[in-house]
């Protein structure tokens, strides 16, 4: 049997397969599938310093291949996070990865500070929030200001700094570049593009917010260049997402660079779509031969 | 686990009125742990979002669910082509239902176009001190008033254009109905603006009011907060809540109407 775990910035991943912040709450919603520990990891719904009510209603729209969403960050605040739902989560025996969003970088900092003494395994940074007014997105697409929230929370969290890229820049080279550099630990990619659908008659966007993010198979493509693009930029390991939804989907984005994979809008199609995507990757590997899965990434043959 | 999901073999299906159908399914699992006002969520062709349909009937013996819909684009197009034997992927019973605890009350139910099928258990449960207000349309458009009446509900049968019934909304049929009968609670689906206002005649009277609201969907079971409504939260203030987690079904007076 090949070995399934991958080694995430010092944490160990069981397996390759991580939930999508926003996709997949705290896990306990799919607990009612399956167990969530079949994970490698569970990514948090984004968590801010206050509770946030997020955008009205509607929120969500499907596009052929994919949907738009404009949730805009509805949480708990990060108090509750910690006291209510990372110690569940945390108890089931996956990684537990917090996704933080701030207005300010001192607003990321406290987040982290108050992520540092809790059973987290990994920070999330999410710059690339594209349905909130305020920060988030703004965050993820200059080089200065990716630099300068990552360096100061590397300062402050005593946990691994995973930056969560967004893709709706000019060249996400650069930017991935300017966060390995300001120190972090490793880099997610790609957040959702922002989009939007007008309802004919009305002629009034179908979501209250206007746009929202498109995700989902219709991002694939886009998301497995861009993180071929990062992968060949850095050296710090590259989590790879945006449009998984089948084993298949998920070798090639690991052979484009990826190490482990975050699987989000196919868990709306298919609740077992990662269980699926887990049990597809390991027959893949035991067919290639391999001993550890991690034997895939990077490994794309370019022309 | 407290969700299914279960690839169901369609045992019949029949057309109830123009572009409305009405299917059995053979979902044992499901159909087993169902409750009144619950929903399950079927995959339509190659369409990526999952379409929320309500339980209109479940029997645990025979392991089949009864689901009644309308055509109203591609997915439920597709659904509606769907023949006897063919089979659906379905996830399910979701979301917190309608309360029934005591059938020696008198029940008003009121139900508007599609909305009406998830109201059929509730008659079924209070049986003749059930009183079913429907409105449709027109008359060709009404649905399920025999199933009503064989539960032992009495029926007020609405219509827009007065090709049946009380020609009126049914909130007007409704409040009509208030002014001369008893009343202990009242239990409604259908489309906003008439779920708010028999929410509004209820409470005016200081009568319990349980609504079944609608959303789009993108999980359908509370993870991804895409399918909120507004309602009060504790102290009043404005709060978004999961549709299909802590509703569809809602006491009246959570909802904030004017979200
Ligand atoms: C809890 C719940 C229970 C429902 N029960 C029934 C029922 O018993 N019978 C019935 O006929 N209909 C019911 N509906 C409405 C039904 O889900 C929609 O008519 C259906 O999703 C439309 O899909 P479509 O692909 O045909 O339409 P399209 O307009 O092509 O759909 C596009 C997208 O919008 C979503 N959408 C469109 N209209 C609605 C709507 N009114 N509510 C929620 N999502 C919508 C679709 O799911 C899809 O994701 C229910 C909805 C909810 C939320
Ligand atoms: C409903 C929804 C909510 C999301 N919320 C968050 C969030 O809170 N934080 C975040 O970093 N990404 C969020 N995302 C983005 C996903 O984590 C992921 O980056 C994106 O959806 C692409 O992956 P996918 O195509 O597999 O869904 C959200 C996506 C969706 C669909
Ligand atoms: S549809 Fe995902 S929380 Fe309701």
């Amino acid at each position: 049997m090949p070995d399934m775990s991958v080694n995430l910035c010092g944490v160990k991943l069981k397996n390759p397969v991580i939930a999508a912040s926003g996709t997949f709450g705290y896990g306990m919603e799919f607990n009612e599938f399956y167990p969530v520990s079949r994970l490698g990891g569970v990514a948090c719904k984004g968590t801010t310093l206050k509770e946030r009510q997020g955008n009205p209603p509607p929120r969500i729209v499907e596009t052929d291949g994919g949907i738009l969403n404009s949730v805009g960050l509805q949480n708990p605040g990060v108090d509750r996070f910690i006291s209510v739902y990372l110690p569940w989560l945390k108890k089931q025996g996956t990684a537990v990865i917090a996704n933080i969003a701030g207005n300010t970088v001192e607003e990321y900092c406290e987040m982290a500070e108050k992520l540092s003494g809790t059973d987290v395994d990994i920070i999330e940074l999410n710059i690339s929030c594209p349905n909130v007014k305020h920060g988030g997105v703004s965050f993820g697409t200059s080089c200065e200001s990716v630099a300068e929230v990552t360096s100061q929370v590397k300062l402050r969290s005593k946990k691994p700094v995973m930056v969560k890229l967004t893709p709706n820049v000019t060249s996400i080279g650069d930017i991935a570049k300017a966060a390995e550099d300001a120190g972090a630990d490793a880099l997610s990619l790609i957040n959702t593009i922002t989009g939007m659908r007008i309802d004919i008659k009305t002629r009034r966007p179908i979501l209250r917010n206007n746009t929202g993010g498109l995700s989902g198979p219709a991002v694939f493509p886009v998301a497995v260049r861009m993180v071929r693009e990062v992968y060949k930029r850095v050296n710090i390991p590259v989590v790879g997402m945006g449009g998984i939804s089948k084993w298949e989907d998920a070798a090639e984005m690991m052979i484009a660079g990826a190490c482990a994979v975050q699987v989000g809008t196919a868990n709306f199609h298919d609740p077992f779509a990662c269980v699926k995507i887990i049990e597809g990757l390991e027959e893949f590997a035991k067919s290639l031969g391999l001993s550890s899965i991690t034997e895939l990434t990077g490994t794309l043959k370019e022309w | 686990m407290r969700y299914t999901q279960e690839t169901g073999v369609i045992i019949e299906k029949r057309e109830i009125a123009p572009g409305i159908f009405d299917v059995a399914v053979s979902l044992p699992v499901i159909a087993k742990a169902a409750h009144a006002g619950q929903f399950v969520n079927i995959i339509c062709g190659d369409y990526l979002l999952r379409r929320p349909i309500s339980i209109c009937g479940f029997d645990p013996e025979k392991g089949t669910l009864r689901m009644v819909f309308e055509i109203r684009g591609k997915g439920t197009k597709w659904l509606a082509e769907r023949e006897t034997g063919d089979t659906l992927d379905v996830v399910g019973p979701l979301g917190h239902g309608f309360s029934l605890v005591d059938n020696t009350k008198k029940a008003v139910i009121i139900g508007g176009g599609i909305g009406t099928p998830p109201l059929l258990p509730i008659a079924k449960f209070y049986g003749g001190n059930a009183t079913v207000i429907t409105g449709f349309r027109t008359a060709s458009a009404a649905i399920l008033q025999e199933d009503f009446e064989a539960a032992g509900a009495k029926t007020i049968l609405c219509t827009d254009d007065g090709s049946a019934g009380f020609h009126g909304f049914t909130t007007q049929a409704l409040e009509k109905h208030l002014g001369n009968n008893e009343c202990d609670i009242i239990y409604t689906c259908g489309p906003k603006v008439m779920m708010k206002g028999v929410a509004r005649l209820a409470e005016a009277r200081g009568i319990a009011c349980q609504v079944s609201m609608e959303e789009r969907m993108g999980c359908g079971v509370g993870a991804c907060l895409c399918c909120v409504c507004g309602t009060k939260g504790k102290d009043g203030d404005a709060q978004f809540t999961r549709v299909c987690l802590n509703g569809p079904v809602f006491d009246s007076a959570e909802v904030d109407w004017d979200a």
